[in-house]
């Protein structure tokens, strides 16, 4: 086995390999740029070396550097993590050059499957199902016809030249293929000068399924089941599972054996992962191979208890594969959701800046459940603008589908990041969106079902009622403190009453309670109850409450009227007030918000660079507005509609808060 | 005998109606409440006990005989805020537009006149049309009876004023010399003169929102030290501040139960100064950090940002904060940042509250518009607060302490009770660059020998041990550890007697 290895990454998964390198007793190195020297994977390893600037292709992703911080370390073999080197076999190369072992597959390997082309060629002659479809030169619209009808309905008719949805058909019958034919042909002459077509399978209701196979070098390989990987935006992934909630035993099954028989005839070993689309009637096709460790592989880990990493250096180290493909048991279920430093609230804009408070929920390895947060970050570290902005990923796994979630509703809400925007609220909606609920979603789940972005949660009215009570009653823990505070008028002091209003969400919730030893019993005006129970103190910022035996946690900011409560997906004020001050508030007028659209407002804080308009002018949409820079980045803010500037806030040189408005229109 | 107790009843239930539905359906269609509905929610519920219900005015000009509703137009009484005495008069604009006659006036005196014998806080809710014209010179005696009162209470018991409506011409200068000033936004304004007037003399067109409403007042005047969404949210607001406030100068800052521990380690803090010292972090994190449960309550947060004043609690006692906010201008001292912390100081100094200051400035803020508009005895402002100063001081330095502006910032020197510098200080007459190109003029021209110098320089000065060596510097913490270290220096000071000579008053340059 290797004495010391290094990790050719950053992020949670240099601080992920780690780990598991440590608890086999190998040493580590870890390799940082320049905006990575605080990092929480140099801190982790046993050695750390510096590698360049910051900007990745000065640094991660420079072979040489690489090399030179192995020959200083002295370490015998590297893991290249996912992206950056991952799949470059002239590392791969390099590193078998230098006699170091690579911690990935064989170079041809990698070589076969980062073709698109040499790799659909290659898993169609291993018998993996691939889309099928004519990439030859199609002659005119009765060919196309044909071959439309060959292929089976409902077919894509695509530019060759394509992208953005260009030159782009779907026909469901021979009249659509003939007709799709001709505009795709002019639409690709037009817009490419290249008006070549070709004509494959449409997938309808498609689902993003990849299969985890482990191979050694000795020619075993076993597949370990599958990853649902549909919960996408815009071909990013943003929540995964396994397994599928869609597959069933006897495709599974079919998958996995083709997946092996495609790592097989390529000669694969390590870990490695075979992407397939999967239609609304089960049928699959192979996408592509991805010859490395995958973002998402913790759940696969967590439903079969093995450690993909651990493999991946014992295989590199000559090893056999300790298991055979009748020992892969799947067991429970498990989910990941993908933490990113991205604004939900403003079209998922990528959000840098100090982590000025990062507590992932604990950690549990328990019988019935687990929680599992893989990061690469800390409270006090910084989200720079450099590098992928998924700072955390975070699995909860269950017995059961439903358990899973639950546990991921629960972790999400306990998950406490503050200085940075980032997507947790987003995360929380579709853990409790009714489709995700029921395994219900294609890989156009976000794109359907959010089509005018993400603005928070509006919670359910029996949700919301929980909200209540517990509000209610933590309130009234805050009210209590208050009134011991010294100085009282002695006889005269003030008594907290057990009547509240708690309004949230423009509802309004009479109720009252009656608190005893264990907790208190909330009710409302209806005559239900809740029976809330919190060790909750004034100040904590997190809310772990049990409400009728299940549990609650709400991320708690305290206002003069109440609380600013964060949970599932939902951010709002929830005011608590005694009835005669609900009286009283109700009589407050509903104050507008004010029209944003005459205004530009500084998205971010930062510094203006540029004016380019000047007070009078006419802009057009999409005309550049002004530059301002932030963290060294600089944003051109356009014009979002034809409009009038009819004043200008802010100069080059002023730095801006964010919502500071730049610029007013008429 | 029944009889005459309902006399009482009948005469009570038409106070408490004020000016008549009608105008209270008026009033709340504005988005404004009533003068009583106020007083229930600033007060604890059912504490209220009221004076003068039935006093009315005497006027008998311009028809005034005929109509002299019960209250005259001001509700006055007292009543407590979390169990703790408070006074508090409230205008009824319901009521001749909450005017003030001469009686109106002496409503107010009197709960006054009780605050300062009892020892309590007196909170004024304003919104009045101004002057009762009909009284003539009266009307204007009675404001200046309330002028000197406040004079004599400014220092003696804290005085609030909550403006929820117009407040113009001298009825001004009452909330103008209390200790703070809250506003409501978009129904209350403030000014000495109104639209009209501006418009008549000096041409400008202007609206009364523009003039002297709530985002003039934060933000451009620096009149109001915080402004609210309505009336409920600023009453609220009230009472958090009252639970900082202490009843009078006679006793110390309340304590309040807390769920905190001083003990409590902030790693995070280790990680705030940017190892770029040209760039800037937010100050409020270390505040908040530093603070009994994160609780912060900033005093004028929208005006001169480079520097920040509000209430914390340290093991559930209250302490002022005082610090630079490198976020802004780089954190400098200019006019206006001396002004807001100085006045902020008197009062913490006024009232016993302790003081813990944040150091991070480069210096005063240069330039002409800063010397002609008289830095020099603004800036002394400050220094000459902290200076005067005998309540407990504590100051960290967590990065830059330069120039003048090091002394300025409670420093050692201005009999400093703990002064704590993190490692990361730099504590010199100036910025490593500017001292070099001073100190070696004649090398100018040869940038690498500058360039030399300057990290001689650094190396000398760009850290807290020189100051140290010399015990300006009490000592260097992490800043991990700073809650503890503050906390139990502020623990050590509960009994710090300290006076300045007798005098009359001092001379402040104002």
């Amino acid at each position: 086995m290797f004495e010391k290895i290094l990790i050719a990454n950053r992020g949670e998964i240099a601080c992920r390999v780690i780990k598991t390198a440590r608890r086999m007793g190998i040493a580590t190195v870890a390799v940082y740029s320049d905006a990575d020297r605080n990092a929480l994977h140099v801190s982790m390893a046993d050695e750390a070396v510096h590698i360049g600037p910051a900007p990745a292709s000065e640094s991660y992703i420079v072979i040489d550097r690489i090399l030179e911080a192995i020959r200083a370390t002295g370490a015998q073999a590297v893991h290249p993590g996912y992206g950056f080197l991952s799949e470059n076999p002239k590392f791969a190369q390099a590193l078998e050059a230098a006699g170091v072992a690579f911690i990935g597959p064989p170079k041809g390997a990698i070589e076969a499957m980062g073709d698109k082309i040499t790799s659909k060629k290659l898993a169609q002659e291993a018998g993996v199902s691939t889309v099928p479809g004519y990439m030859g030169l199609i002659a005119d619209a009765d060919e196309a016809v044909k071959i439309s009808g060959e292929i089976g309905y409902p077919v894509m008719l695509k530019a060759s030249a394509g992208g953005g949805g260009k030159g782009m058909r779907i026909a469901w019958n021979d009249d659509e293929a003939r007709e799709g034919f001709q505009s795709s042909k002019n639409e690709a002459a037009s817009s490419f000068g290249d008006d070549r077509i070709f004509i494959e399978k449409f997938v309808t209701q498609p689902r993003h399924i990849e299969i985890q196979v482990l191979c050694d070098a000795h020619g075993n390989g076993i597949y370990l089941g599958e990853r649902e990987c549909s919960i996408q935006r815009r071909n990013q992934k943003v929540i995964e599972e396994a397994p599928s909630p869609f597959l069933d035993a006897e495709t599974r099954k079919r998958m996995g054996e083709q997946a092996v028989a495609l790592a097989h005839a390529v000669g694969y070993a390590s870990a490695g992962t075979v992407e397939f689309i999967v239609d609304g009637a089960r049928n699959f096709y192979f996408l592509e191979m991805n010859t490395r460790l995958q973002v998402e592989h913790p759940v696969t880990e967590l439903i079969t208890g093995i450690d993909l990493v651990e493999q991946m250096i014992r295989v590199a180290a000559g090893e056999r594969l300790p298991i055979a493909q009748d020992d892969v048991k799947l067991k429970g279920w498990a989910m990941e959701s993908r933490l990113y430093a991205e604004d939900p609230y403003r079209g998922f804009l990528p959000s840098i800046g100090r982590l000025s408070r990062y507590r992932p929920p604990q950690e549990v390895a328990a019988a019935d459940h687990a929680v599992r947060n893989d990061t690469g970050v800390f409270e006090g570290g910084e989200i720079s603008m450099y590098y992928d902005p998924m700072i955390a990923k975070l699995c909860t796994w269950a017995p059961t589908r439903e358990e899973a979630i639950e546990g991921m509703r629960v972790a999400l809400d306990s998950f406490e990041v503050e200085g940075i925007g980032h997507n947790l609220p987003f995360l929380s909606a579709v853990m409790d969106h009714p489709k995700f609920v029921a395994g219900d979603i294609t890989t156009a789940f976000i794109a359907e079902e959010y089509p005018d972005g993400f603005d928070g949660v509006r919670l359910p009215g029996d949700a919301l009622r929980r909200v209540a009570a517990a509000v209610a009653a933590m309130h009234r823990v805050a009210e209590i403190r208050r009134a011991r505070i010294s100085g009282r008028m002695g006889n005269h002091e003030r008594k907290v009453g057990s009547d509240w209003v708690v309004v949230a969400q423009g509802e309004s919730f009479a109720l009252s309670i009656a608190a005893d030893r264990d907790g208190a019993t909330v009710t409302f005006a209806d005559g239900t109850t809740h029976r809330v129970a919190s060790a909750w103190t004034p100040g904590d910022s997190l809310a772990r409450l049990d409400i009728d035996g299940t549990t609650l946690v709400l991320k708690v900011e305290s206002r003069a009227t109440g609380f600013r409560i964060r949970t599932r997906g939902a951010d709002m004020n929830v005011a608590v007030y005694s009835p005669r001050h609900a009286e009283l508030a109700a009589l407050m007028p509903e104050k507008q918000a004010p029209d944003t659209t005459k205004f530009l407002l500084c998205p971010m804080p930062g510094l203006i660079v540029k004016v380019d308009v000047a007070e009078g002018e006419e802009v057009q949409e999409g005309q550049a507005l002004c530059t301002v820079e932030a963290m060294k980045m600089e944003n051109i803010l356009r014009a979002e509609r034809k409009a009038v500037v009819s004043r200008i806030n802010a100069g080059p040189g002023d730095s801006l808060a964010v919502d500071d408005i730049i610029m007013e229109f008429e | 005998m029944k009889d005459i107790l309902q006399e009482l009843d009948a005469r009570r239930a038409a106070a408490r109606l004020g000016g008549g539905q009608k105008r209270i359906d008026a009033q709340h269609a504005k988005g404004k409440l009533t003068a009583r509905e106020r007083i229930d929610l600033l007060l604890d519920e059912g504490s209220f006990e009221e004076f003068d219900t039935f006093v009315a005015h005497r006027c008998t000009d311009f028809g005034m005989e005929d109509s002299r509703p019960h209250g005259d137009g001001v509700v006055t009484g007292w009543g407590t805020v979390n169990g703790r005495m408070v006074y508090v008069f409230s205008q009824d604009f319901t009521v001749f537009g909450g005017s003030l006659s001469e009686t109106h006036a002496q409503k107010i005196c009197k709960i006054m006149d009780m605050a300062m014998q009892n020892g309590a806080p007196v909170i004024g809710i304003n919104d009045s049309g101004g002057a009762r014209i009909q009284e003539g010179v009266a009307s204007l005696a009675g404001y200046a009876e309330v002028f000197q009162r406040n004079i004599m209470a400014s220092g003696v018991i804290p005085q609030i004023s909550v403006i929820m409506g117009p407040c113009a011409g001298g009825a001004v200068y009452s909330p103008a010399m209390t200790d703070f000033i809250f506003m409501v936004k978009d129904s209350s304004y403030m000014f000495v003169t109104g639209p009209d007037v501006v418009k008549t003399v000096t041409n400008e067109q202007v609206t009364a929102e523009e003039l002297g409403g709530a985002t003039t007042h934060t933000r451009k005047s620096s009149v109001a030290d915080a402004a609210f969404e309505n009336d409920v949210e600023t009453l609220a607001e009230v009472r958090r501040l009252v639970d900082f406030l202490p009843l009078s100068n006679r006793e110390r800052a309340p304590v309040r139960p807390f769920f905190d521990d001083p003990g409590r380690i902030e790693e995070s803090l280790d990680t705030l100064i940017p190892d770029n010292p040209n760039q800037p972090y937010d100050m409020k994190e270390l505040i908040v950090k530093t603070a009994d449960e994160g609780d912060f309550y900033e005093l004028q947060a929208e005006f001169a940002k480079n520097i920040i004043t509000g209430f914390i609690r340290l093991e559930g006692q209250t302490v002022g904060v005082v610090a630079n906010q490198p976020m802004v201008l780089a954190g400098c001292l200019d006019i206006d940042s001396s002004r807001k912390a100085a006045r902020f100081v008197r009062f913490c100094d006024a009232f016993e509250i302790p003081i813990l200051t944040f150091v991070d400035v480069p210096g005063f803020l240069p330039g002409t518009s800063q010397e002609f508009g008289g830095v020099i005895k603004h800036g002394a402002k400050l220094l000459f607060a902290f200076g005067e100063a005998t309540v407990p001081k504590v100051t960290v330095i967590t990065r830059k302490a330069y120039g003048g502006a090091y002394d300025v910032m409670s420093s050692k020197h201005l009999r400093g009770d703990f002064n704590y510098a993190w490692p990361t200080a730099q504590i010199a007459v100036m910025g490593a660059k500017g001292a070099t190109e001073i100190l070696y003029r004649a090398e100018l021209d040869d940038a690498e020998k500058i360039a030399g110098r300057t990290r001689e320089y650094e190396a000398r000065f760009a850290n807290p041990f020189v100051a140290a060596e010399r015990g300006f510097i009490d000592e260097v913490i992490m800043p991990h550890s700073t809650r503890r270290r503050v906390a139990r220096a502020f623990a050590s000071l509960r009994g710090k007697k300290q006076s300045n000579p007798w005098k009359k008053h001092d001379n402040i340059p104002l």
